[in-house]
């Protein structure tokens, strides 16, 4: 290394360090208390620290000869072309609900795992709708958590206007979110790319505030209760509201607040495994493959006669559709629904949940939920950190891995920006 | 409705108004550059409401109490570190992204959205923030006779306006007439064009998300001492609404920021006046899709043609 490079360097360096002084020093070091501050000045002094090193670990990576044959292989893989699906996936799909349908029963005494493995596949199922609208269709849809709270509020408020259990709404609450989502669809789709976005995460926005603000029929903040599932009208509660005989009395066994869960979780695999199989299907179907050639390039596609809006409506409507049977489950699973559950916060982990799988991948958004609500639950102590992971992951993942930690086995090419 | 009730909705909109124009100045510019949403521009924005009133404290800590040199020093620190944000936020998260598709790019900033809020959140606490009264009073002009026959202007909200109309004033002229503001408007109508004759489009684009972010936190300095208060929150409300306010004057177009974003206070402030305060929101994000799906190019600009 010559002096100059070496100075270069060390100036590079002496910038980075003072420039994460002037981002990190205001912000960790002194933390406003009351009226006044509390200075803290190890906090800043040690993210600078960590930064610096990392851009030297960084520059010296990268300007070193394995750097350079790291790059370059790399750059060699992007270009491979993808395989195509192959048995061995589908066997992977076979083992991991084998696992998955035995796994609670193993840890049956254990209800707090069953309940972070029912939220688990809460989010496979939002992921899973979410993916045919932005990793199949290529819209980036921020509004999709007000499909999930249609769901959720149509078995909450339904029960208690209609008096409507949870197999109806189970039945009705798809049929409705996709009904909305056809209706928002119109508008929608009369935009492109980020406009879109911006005016998903508004109708998205728009529910929240109605559900919020409405408090006549909605309930406002304080939310509304949704009924539990129940099993040939026998409910799972320890005394029948609504006569009839109580499930565990029917089986006669003791009364254990868990079966409740158990069934949910049964049901939920049931229906998930449905989803699975159907988009994994519609993938090779006509529809799904007019959803991946539009997402490529739309002009292209209407000039072969491919009609977007009916693709892209039937994209819209497809995701909808299971963001409505999700909330169901999101609301009988917690008894009780209110506007905090759907935020745009919720549309932000679900994308998330997305850019981690890999846009488009089913098996990536399988693994990729599981590892994002499982493992704060598991680790509370990492639970504080969870969403500034999260927004990291956003961005290293774009950098890096834009096709996600495991990419859909398809000829797949990267989006492509106009 | 009585007179001055109107009168007093139409202050305070233009005040609310020049406040989202100068945060729609950082959508604008950077979609003008790189045709990207800034999801993350609200957040800076939240920010610089921190650092208000970070040095608002570390000032009267130094024993700074007169008003005039507590709010310049203020604004010199906020503007300073908010502007060392926008650098790190474009030179971090989008510049690596050169090229990559726009969804990628929209991904990012979401990521960077989220992140900054868990930041703050984490090293300020949860908890609503607040500052002590800067600028307490009030220009009052009575209208006639009557107990509350009056309308009034806070000091804090006439230094909104004044603050809100030099800085884009100032900001204007840079852009018209320095050669920086030249580099940016050749990048804007043709990023590759203007590397081709020698502009440094990398340094153009930092440029301008320094600028929004210097804009931006103006507006959090200004909204800091007029309200008094802040939570890490604060950012995507104020974010979407500005971005509103950049749509609606036609994105790309600096006056069309500044004429949008009053355009936006003023409605949405008789809005809440003569409507509902609690619809107030979702009045401003009707707004938002209406312009968006039916005007996409704003009130004033062209329709665009899809070019093939």
């Amino acid at each position: 290394m010559t002096r100059t490079r070496i100075s270069t360097f060390t100036v590079d360096l002496a910038a980075t360090f003072a420039l994460a002084m002037v981002v990190f020093g205001p912000m960790t070091g002194l933390q406003l208390n009351g009226f006044s501050f509390i200075a803290n000045w190890q906090r800043p002094l040690v993210l600078a620290v960590v930064v610096t090193l990392g851009r030297l670990a960084f520059k010296l990576a990268w300007g070193s000869e394995w750097g350079q044959r790291w790059m370059a292989r790399k750059q060699g893989k992007a270009l491979d072309t993808p395989k195509a699906i192959g048995r061995r996936n589908q066997l992977w799909m076979v083992a991991l609900g084998f696992v998955l349908t035995i796994a609670p029963f193993a840890f049956e005494a254990n209800s707090y795992l069953t309940k972070a493995v029912i939220l688990a596949l809460i989010y496979v199922l939002l992921g899973l709708g979410l993916n045919i609208v932005v990793g199949l269709a290529g819209l980036l849809d921020l509004g999709y958590v007000a499909f999930y709270a249609v769901g959720a509020y149509f078995l909450a408020l339904g029960y208690q206007y209609w008096g409507i259990g949870f197999w109806t709404a189970l039945v009705l609450s798809p049929i409705l979110a996709a009904a909305l989502g056809g209706l928002l669809a119109f508008p929608v789709l009369r935009t492109h790319g980020d406009y879109l976005a911006i005016v998903t995460l508004g109708f998205g926005e728009i529910i929240r505030l109605i559900l919020t603000n409405w408090v006549d029929f909605t309930g406002g903040p304080n939310g509304a209760s949704a009924p539990g599932p129940t099993f040939f009208g026998m409910e799972f509660s320890r005394i029948a509201k609504y006569g009839g005989t109580p499930f565990h009395e029917a089986i006669g066994q003791p009364y254990n607040p868990n079966m409740k869960f158990l069934f949910l979780y049964v049901v939920l695999l049931v229906v998930v495994g449905l989803m699975v199989f159907v988009v994994d299907r519609l993938r090779k179907m006509p529809m799904g493959r007019a959803w991946e050639a539009l997402r490529e390039d739309e002009i292209a596609c209407r000039s072969l006669g491919i009609n977007h809006i009916a693709v892209k409506l039937s994209a819209f409507m497809m995701g909808a559709m299971t963001g409505g049977i999700a909330g169901v489950f999101f609301a009988s699973y917690q008894g009780f629904v209110n506007p905090t559950s759907f935020t745009f916060f919720e549309s932000a982990l679900i994308l998330a949940i997305l850019v981690l799988g890999g846009l488009g991948s089913i098996t990536g958004v399988i693994i990729a939920a599981f590892v994002l609500t499982l493992v704060p639950e598991l680790l509370r102590d990492f639970a504080d950190y969870r969403i500034l992971v999260f927004g990291l992951l956003m961005i290293l993942m774009m950098i890096w891995r834009p096709r996600g930690l495991i990419s859909a086995k398809r000829p797949i090419i990267e989006l492509s920006g106009s | 409705m009585d007179m001055h009730i109107l009168l007093q909705q139409l202050v305070n909109g233009l005040v609310l108004g020049a406040l989202y124009g100068l945060i729609a100045v950082g959508y604008t510019m950077v979609y003008g550059v790189l045709g990207m949403i800034n999801f993350a521009h609200g957040e800076v924005y939240m920010i610089s409401a921190y650092a208000t009133g970070i040095a608002l404290g570390v000032l009267s800590f130094l024993g700074v109490h007169s008003v005039v040199p507590l709010l310049l020093l203020t604004v010199v620190c906020v503007v300073v570190v908010t502007g060392t944000y926008g650098w790190v936020i474009e030179r971090v998260a989008y510049r690596p992204l050169r090229g990559a598709p726009k969804l990628s790019l929209l991904i990012s900033a979401i990521g960077v959205s989220l992140f900054l809020q868990a930041y703050v959140q984490l090293s300020q606490g949860p908890n609503p923030q607040g500052i002590q009264p800067v600028l307490p009073g009030a220009f009052r002009l009575v209208l006639g006779a009557g107990e509350d026959n009056f309308v009034q202007v806070t000091y804090a909200q006439s230094l909104i306006v004044v603050f809100a109309l030099v800085s884009m004033a100032f900001l204007s002229w840079v852009i018209g007439h320095t050669s920086m503001g030249r580099a940016c408007r050749a990048t804007q109508q043709d990023p590759r064009m203007a590397t081709l004759l020698g502009i440094n489009t990398d340094r153009v684009i930092s440029t301008v998300f320094v600028i929004g972010a210097v804009m931006a936190s103006i507006a959090g300095v200004l909204v800091t001492i007029n309200y008094g208060s802040f939570d890490f929150s604060i950012g995507f409300v104020v974010g979407v609404k500005a971005f509103t306010a950049a749509v609606l004057g036609g994105i790309g177009s600096l006056p069309g920021a500044l004429v949008g974003g009053l355009l936006l206070g003023l409605l949405e402030s008789v809005f809440s006046g003569y409507v509902s305060s609690d619809y107030k929101d979702v009045f401003a994000f009707t707004v938002l899709i209406m312009v968006l799906v039916f005007r996409p190019s704003g009130l004033f600009g062209k329709p665009a043609v899809e070019k093939v």
